[in-house]
């Protein structure tokens, strides 16, 4: 973060004859993302436009049925709601990270991990049994003495399967950011007046916010390409995109839709997250973290 | 928070203020008295229960026993955010999210002041430290000394009756750091808040304060002006900590009115003699003490005890002389240039005149705690 800083940057020109040295470093990386990212992604937009033949006709195709206008936004919406839900379970757990002795902190590190380490699959078919509605929710729900709830095959289903694998890379770079934040800056403002929930609002909250924007943008992107767990926890009623993509491609080879139906995700996506920049730029320097 | 009240400070009354962690005694029955509008420094090593005691005034800290007054009025469980005391922080704790003049306004906001009166207030109270020209900067874009002054002017915008420094000047240089104590100097005089100050650095604490209390072991061992201090000191503790001293340990005698301590074979008397049980041992002042060559006579004094220059510091407008005792202690020694100057391992006699010996009770746990 600090490296768009131009105080930061060492003296570049104090060596100018080794200035070229940090990019040979950095090649291997560059080379591999070229190769598994840049050609692939080139591939899939010369694809969308020219199979079956060159034209803008699978763009037409997308954006004349509605259902895949439909199903666009609902990718949306599905991701917006999986950033919130985690954006309001990890606040708290990662707070209690950086107030903890190293002891519970490890614990709870592994906590996030442990789940991190199993795979999303494996995760997901869990939820299955969690969420279906013979399943251990509405079991629980139903001896209580309440009407059980459709979890399986719904959207909440998805969101809740979805926040649960997508929540460690919420809590993580907001862990990252708190710990970094003055805890002694709360006391400064109880002596100037500050109750609790007042200092925490004007002065730890715009203090973490970076890291519930980094933490949002990744969770907010992952979501948009989730297949398995809405493939696995949703019904026909919350298809997301991936899943269309896949019935394109897999099922009606059809590789010019799935391309154009790519290209307009990442579209959309860089132009959220335009319109979001300002937002999330904040004025004070990083300097001003300790 | 009425600008007309504000030109007076409030009293605190510290009264026999107990604070235990576990079984640790961070404070062991502290009472102090502080006066409306006095500068008290709160002086003594780290861990002597100085910093504690502020974090009571403040409400950080709870207390396990004793009562609390600010303006008499008890503040027993009243939470930090409703004592309207300001406090500065020895870590500037200025908020990095918000400029300067949004730091300054930040108690004006909370109190909900209006904001042409909270803009000639944040004006005011920059201009008092100095700093009327940063308001739009960042505390990120300030050196420590700056942010410092912000800080202040951040705890006292709000007209608050009393003020709390902690150690505020410890992380800046020496030259920056006696700049700024005038600054605080000026700054009390102008508004006549009460300034409670804590340090562990002497010379500071006789540079600022009105008077000092001197902690130690979470007790305060004695409360008075500098000079008191530094004449009279109570305890064998006050009197090293306060300026340099030499102090002089040998096989006691009392009888009548006078002491006389046997050191390595010589004897040295005062014309006074210790209540109570404890063991004397006598203190004394560089300047009390005098050089001079063995078998001269002295200028002052009737006791002489012989020595070895160890160490010879050249200061400018005087000399400082480490001398080493016969019994292996050590004797610190000022004299002014125009004297006789001595020359390492030389053989001297130290003289003083009994009557500028402070005989004080031997509380050898002192050394450790000073180191």
């Amino acid at each position: 973060m600090s490296a768009s800083d131009p105080i930061a940057q060492p003296a570049a020109d104090a060596r100018p004859g080794r200035a070229w040295r940090p990019f040979a470093l950095t090649a291997p990386a560059i080379i591999l993302l070229i190769a598994v990212i840049g050609y692939p992604l080139l591939t899939i937009v010369l694809r969308s436009l020219s199979e079956p033949e060159w034209g803008l006709q699978n763009y037409a195709w997308f954006f004349g049925a509605p259902v895949n206008l439909t199903v666009l936004q609902r990718t949306f919406t599905i991701s917006a709601w999986v950033t919130l839900v985690c954006v309001i379970a990890a606040y708290p757990y990662a707070y209690l990270m950086t107030a903890v002795g190293p002891r519970v902190r490890l614990v709870l590190v592994l906590c996030v991990l442990i789940p991190f380490w199993v795979s999303g699959v494996v995760r997901t078919l869990s939820w299955v049994i969690l969420l279906q509605d013979s399943g251990v929710i509405n079991s629980l729900l139903r001896s209580a003495g309440f009407s059980g709830v459709k979890l399986i095959r719904t959207q909440t289903g998805v969101v809740i399967g979805m926040a649960q694998v997508l929540l460690p890379f919420m809590i993580l770079p907001l862990y990252s950011v708190m710990q970094g934040i003055d805890l002694r800056l709360m006391r400064a403002a109880q002596s100037l007046g500050a109750r609790p929930s007042r200092a925490f609002f004007t002065v730890y909250l715009p203090l973490s916010l970076p890291g519930v924007y980094a933490g949002a943008i990744i969770v907010f992107i992952l979501s948009l390409g989730f297949y398995i767990t809405p493939a696995l926890l949703g019904g026909p009623r919350s298809t997301m995109l991936s899943t269309l993509v896949q019935t394109q491609v897999l099922s009606l080879l059809q590789w010019g839709r799935g391309g154009a139906m790519g290209v307009v995700l990442l579209v959309t996506t860089f132009v959220l997250l335009a319109l979001a920049a300002p937002v999330m730029r904040s004025r004070h320097r990083e300097a001003g973290r300790r | 928070m009425n600008p007309v009240q504000a030109s007076k400070g409030a009293a605190i009354d510290l009264e026999s203020i107990s604070k235990a962690y576990g079984g640790f005694k961070a404070l062991d029955g502290v009472s102090l008295r502080i006066e409306p509008g006095e500068f008290m420094t709160l002086l003594g090593p780290s861990g002597s229960g100085k910093t504690t005691t502020l974090n009571v005034i403040a409400g950080f800290t709870d207390v396990t026993s004793g009562k609390l007054l600010v303006g008499e009025k008890s503040v027993v469980g009243v939470p930090a955010h409703k004592r309207n005391i300001g406090v500065v922080f020895q870590h500037y704790a200025l908020f990095p999210h918000m400029s300067v003049g949004r730091n300054v306004a930040y108690p004006l906001t909370l109190r909900g002041i209006d904001q042409a009166t909270r803009q000639a207030r944040v004006a005011r109270a920059l201009d008092m430290v100095k700093m009327g020209d940063f308001a739009h900067r960042y505390p990120s874009e300030l050196s420590g000394g700056q942010q410092q002054r912000v800080a202040l002017a951040r705890a006292i915008v709000f007209d608050p009756p009393l003020l709390l420094m902690d150690e505020p000047l410890g992380a800046l240089d020496k030259k920056l750091r006696e700049w700024l104590q005038l600054e605080i100097k000026r700054i009390h005089r102008e508004l006549g808040t009460t300034f409670v100050y804590v340090t562990h650095d002497q010379e500071e604490a006789l540079v600022l304060s009105d008077r000092i209390a001197v902690f130690n072991r979470g007790r305060i061992e004695q409360v008075g002006t500098g000079r008191q201090l530094y004449d009279e000191p109570a305890t064998l503790f006050v009197g090293r900590f306060i300026g340099d001293s030499t102090v002089l340990r040998g096989q006691a005698r009392s009888d009548g009115n006078s002491t006389a301590l046997s050191i390595a074979g010589e004897t040295v008397t005062a014309p006074r003699r210790l209540a109570g049980e404890a063991s004397p041992v006598m203190l004394l002042r560089p300047e009390k003490l005098s050089l001079c060559r063995p078998g001269q006579n002295a200028a002052n004094g009737a006791n002489r005890l012989s020595g070895t220059i160890a160490e010879a510091i050249y200061l400018g407008s005087e000399s400082k002389y480490e001398v080493k005792l016969a019994d292996g202690s050590g004797a610190i020694v000022r004299s002014a240039l125009t004297g006789e100057s001595f020359g390492l391992g030389d053989k001297v006699e130290l003289c003083f005149d009994g009557t500028d010996a402070k005989l004080l009770a031997d509380d050898s746990t002192a050394d450790t705690t000073l180191t």
